[in-house]
C-alpha cells in the first residue's frame, strides 16, 4: 500500500535532526491512514549507517541513495532522484523539511509532478478528502487550511513544530540504485563557507536570543551571543540592527526576515513592531527585556523584565551558566 | 544581457490583515499595497547588472489590473518594459508558475529573477517551480551574484553559512536581502516610466492544485506578567523558565 514518504536531509555526511521531525510528522499521518512511512535520504557515500536511527521515530523502511553526484545539493539532480522514487513507490503524501534545501527541492518536485505544494506547514491532519495542511501566511498574521486536488500532496514542515517522538518501527536500511544520468543542467556547488563560529541557525534553533536597537552598538551584541551560548541557542536580530549593518540578514527575525517558532524566544532591546512580532509570535514562550514598560513587546511576552538590558542580560547569563554547571 | 524580473503586489507590512466575510479570503479594504520587498531586491539586482554592461530589464506580474502599480514602480526604478498577465482569480504557487512559464517559453532571457518569497502567501516556491517548468538550472535565496563567461556565480544563504554555486545561463535566481540595497525612484524616473511600454494580456493561469478552505487568526497571545524590574528580577525569571515553563 502506498505510504508516506519522509525526506531526510543529509549534510556533509550527517543526517540532520530535522529528519527526526519529518519522520515524526509522517508517522502521525501514516497512523491515521494505516500505511507505512518510507524515509528517503540522498547524499555522498558513507552516511547509510547513520540513517538507521530514523527507525526509532517510526520509519518502516529507510531508502538511501549514496552517490558522489549527491554529495552536494544540486536542484535538478535531487529532483530527478526524488521524482523517480515517488513515481516508482507511489505515495499519499511526501514530507520535506522547510530548510534551505527542502524549500528549494519540494517546489521543484511538485512542479515536475504537477502536484499541489504547501510550504512551512505547522499542522497536518487527515480529513475525509485527504490531507489538510495548516500553514502560516502574512508571516503568521493568518493561518490557512490547505487541501489538495489530488494525491500525493507535497508539503514541507517548519522546524521545531513537530517535536520528535520515539515510535520504533522495523526501519531496515535499503540502498536505492539511482539513474546515473538524470538531472540535466544544474547548479554546481563550488564552496561552502560556514559563518563565523559554526553558529546555530535562527530558523532551526529551539532557543533564540534576539537583540535590537536597544543594544546601542554592534560591539554590545557580545552580550546577546553570550546569553545564547549559555542557553545553547541561536542569535537573532531586529531589522533595525540588520539595516544598520550590525548583524547579517540571515539573523533577521520578522516579516522580511525569518519566521521562527522556537520553544523559547528572548527579545532584548526590541520594541516589538508589527513586522517583528509577525516573525516570532508563534514561539512557545516569549521573554522580553526592555527599559520601556510601555513597549509593545510586553503585550505578547509571557515573561517580562522592565529594566536596563546592560544590567539584566549579564546577570541572566551568569544565572543560566550556574544552572547549567 | 536580457533579464526578466517577476514582481508581485502585496499588502504593506504594516497592514492589519483581516479575514473577509467568506472566511477564506483577505479583506482588501483599507489595506495599502506595495511592491513585494524581496522583489525590490530582485529588481535592484537586475538593474545593477544591466548598468554594469549592456542589456534590458523586463518586469512581469500576474494579477488583477491593480498590479499595474507595482509595474509602474519598477519602471520608475529603471526597468525598460513591463508586462501584466491579467487574471481575476486569486492564484498562488504552481498555477502562477505555470502562467509565468507559459509566457517566458515564448521569449528569450538570460536571467529570470524572482524575490525569495512573496510576503503575503509566504510560499517561497514560485521561482523554483518556474525553473522546473522551463527546465532551467536555478539557485534560490541568493544574496549576491556575478555573471561571467556564460555562467552565474551566486552566493546562497543556507543554514549556518553561505553556499557558493555556479549556474550556467540562462537560469533562474531568487533574490534575498544581501548586496542589493533598493534605490528610490527619482522624479525623472517616474516621468520616464509613463512613456515606457506596458503591455497587458490575459494570463494562462494553470489549474489550482491546492484548495484553501479556510483562514484563521493565530491564537491571541495574552500579555503575560512582568516578573520584576532590573537585574533583581533575574533569579525569579530563571525559576519561572525552569519550573513553570519547563524550557531551560
Ligand atoms: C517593509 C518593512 C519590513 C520590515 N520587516 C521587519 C522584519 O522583518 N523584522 C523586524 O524586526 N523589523 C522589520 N521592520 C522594521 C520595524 O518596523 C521596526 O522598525 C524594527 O523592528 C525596530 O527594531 P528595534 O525594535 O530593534 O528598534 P526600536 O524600535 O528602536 O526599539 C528599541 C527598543 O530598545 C529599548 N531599549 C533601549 N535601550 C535599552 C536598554 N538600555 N535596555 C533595555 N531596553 C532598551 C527601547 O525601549 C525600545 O523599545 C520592517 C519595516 C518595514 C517598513
Ligand atoms: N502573481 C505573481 N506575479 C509575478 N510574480 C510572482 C507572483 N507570485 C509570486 N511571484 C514571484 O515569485 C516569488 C516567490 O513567490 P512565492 O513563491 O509566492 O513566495 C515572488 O517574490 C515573485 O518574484
Amino acid at each position: 500500500m502506498a505510504g508516506i514518504i519522509a525526506f531526510g536531509e543529509v549534510r556533509e555526511g550527517e543526517v540532520k535532526k530535522s529528519s527526526w521531525e519529518v519522520v515524526t510528522a509522517a508517522r502521525q499521518i501514516a497512523d491515521v491512514l494505516g500505511c507505512e512511512v518510507h524515509a528517503l535520504l540522498l547524499g555522498g557515500p558513507g552516511f547509510a549507517d547513520a540513517a538507521q536511527e530514523l527507525a526509532r521515530y517510526g520509519a518502516d523502511a529507510i531508502f538511501v541513495a549514496e552517490d558522489e553526484s549527491l554529495g552536494h545539493y544540486g536542484p535538478a539532480r535531487y529532483t530527478s532522484v526524488v521524482v523517480d522514487f515517488i513515481r516508482e513507490q507511489g505515495c499519499k503524501v511526501a514530507v520535506f523539511p522547510a530548510s534551505a534545501l527542502g524549500k528549494d527541492l519540494a517546489p521543484r518536485v511538485a512542479a515536475r509532478l504537477g502536484l499541489g505544494y504547501a510550504g512551512e506547514c505547522t499542522g497536518l491532519a487527515v480529513e475525509a478528502d485527504g490531507l489538510v495542511a495548516t500553514r502560516p501566511k502574512y508571516a503568521g498574521k493568518l493561518f490557512a487550511k490547505v487541501g489538495f486536488e489530488k494525491a500525493p500532496a507535497i508539503v514541507s514542515i517548519r522546524a521545531n513544530v513537530f517535536t520528535p517522538q520515539e515510535k520504533p518501527a522495523a526501519g531496515e536500511v535499503r540502498s536505492l540504485s539511482i539513474d546515473g544520468e538524470s538531472g540535466g543542467l544544474d547548479a554546481v556547488v563550488r564552496e561552502i563557507r560556514a559563518s563565523a563560529g559554526e553558529k546555530l541557525d535562527v530558523g532551526e534553533a529551539s532557543i533564540v536570543v534576539s537583540g535590537g536597537r536597544g543594544l546601542r552598538d554592534p560591539e554590545n551584541f557580545k552580550l546577546i551571543e553570550e546569553l545564547a551560548d549559555a542557553l545553547g541557542g541561536a542569535v537573532g536580530a531586529s531589522r533595525a540592527v540588520v539595516d544598520a549593518g550590525w548583524r547579517p540578514h540571515a539573523e533577521q527575525v520578522g516579516q522580511t526576515g525569518k519566521t521562527v517558532s522556537p520553544q523559547l524566544y528572548f527579545a532584548v532591546g526590541i520594541s516589538g513592531a508589527i513586522q517583528h512580532l509577525a516573525g516570532m509570535r508563534t514561539a512557545r514562550y516569549i521573554v522580553a527585556i526592555n527599559k520601556d514598560p510601555d513597549a509593545p513587546i510586553f503585550k505578547v511576552a509571557d515573561y517580562g523584565i522592565v529594566g536596563d538590558l546592560f544590567e539584566v542580560v549579564p546577570r541572566l547569563t551568569e544565572e543560566i551558566r550556574k544552572l547549567r554547571g | 544581457m536580457k533579464s526578466v524580473v517577476c514582481v508581485k503586489r502585496v499588502p504593506d507590512t504594516e497592514a492589519r490583515i483581516r479575514i473577509g466575510d467568506d472566511g477564506r479570503s483577505v479583506d482588501p479594504s483599507g489595506v495599502k499595497f506595495i511592491l513585494n520587498p524581496y522583489d525590490e531586491f530582485a529588481v535592484e539586482a537586475a538593474l545593477k547588472h544591466k548598468e554594469a554592461g549592456e542589456g534590458e530589464v523586463v518586469v512581469l506580474s500576474v494579477g488583477s489590473a491593480e498590479s499595474v502599480d507595482v509595474l509602474r514602480t519598477s519602471l520608475a526604478l529603471g526597468a525598460d518594459e513591463a508586462l501584466l498577465l491579467t487574471t481575476t482569480q486569486s492564484a498562488e504557487g504552481l498555477a502562477v508558475a505555470e502562467a509565468i512559464a507559459a509566457e517566458l517559453k515564448e521569449r528569450k532571457f538570460d536571467l529570470i529573477l524572482f524575490g525569495m518569497k512573496a510576503i503575503d502567501d509566504d510560499l517561497q516556491a514560485v521561482g523554483a517551480m518556474v525553473a522546473e517548468l522551463l527546465d532551467l538550472p536555478s539557485a534560490t535565496v541568493v544574496t549576491e551574484f556575478s555573471v561571467e563567461d556564460g555562467k552565474v556565480t551566486a552566493h546562497r544563504e543556507i543554514e549556518g553559512g553561505t553556499e557558493v554555486v555556479e549556474v550556467p545561463l540562462p537560469c533562474v535566481l531568487t533574490i534575498t536581502k544581501g548586496a542589493y540595497e533598493p534605490r528610490y525612484a527619482s522624479l525623472k524616473g517616474i516621468m520616464a516610466a509613463k512613456r515606457k511600454p506596458l503591455t497587458e494580456k490575459e494570463a494562462h493561469l494553470g489549474l489550482s492544485h491546492t484548495i484553501e478552505s479556510a483562514l484563521e487568526y493565530p491564537p491571541e497571545r495574552q500579555a503575560g506578567r512582568i516578573v520584576g524590574e532590573g537585574s533583581d528580577a533575574v533569579p525569579e525569571l530563571v525559576r519561572l523558565l525552569r519550573e513553570e515553563a519547563n524550557v531551560i
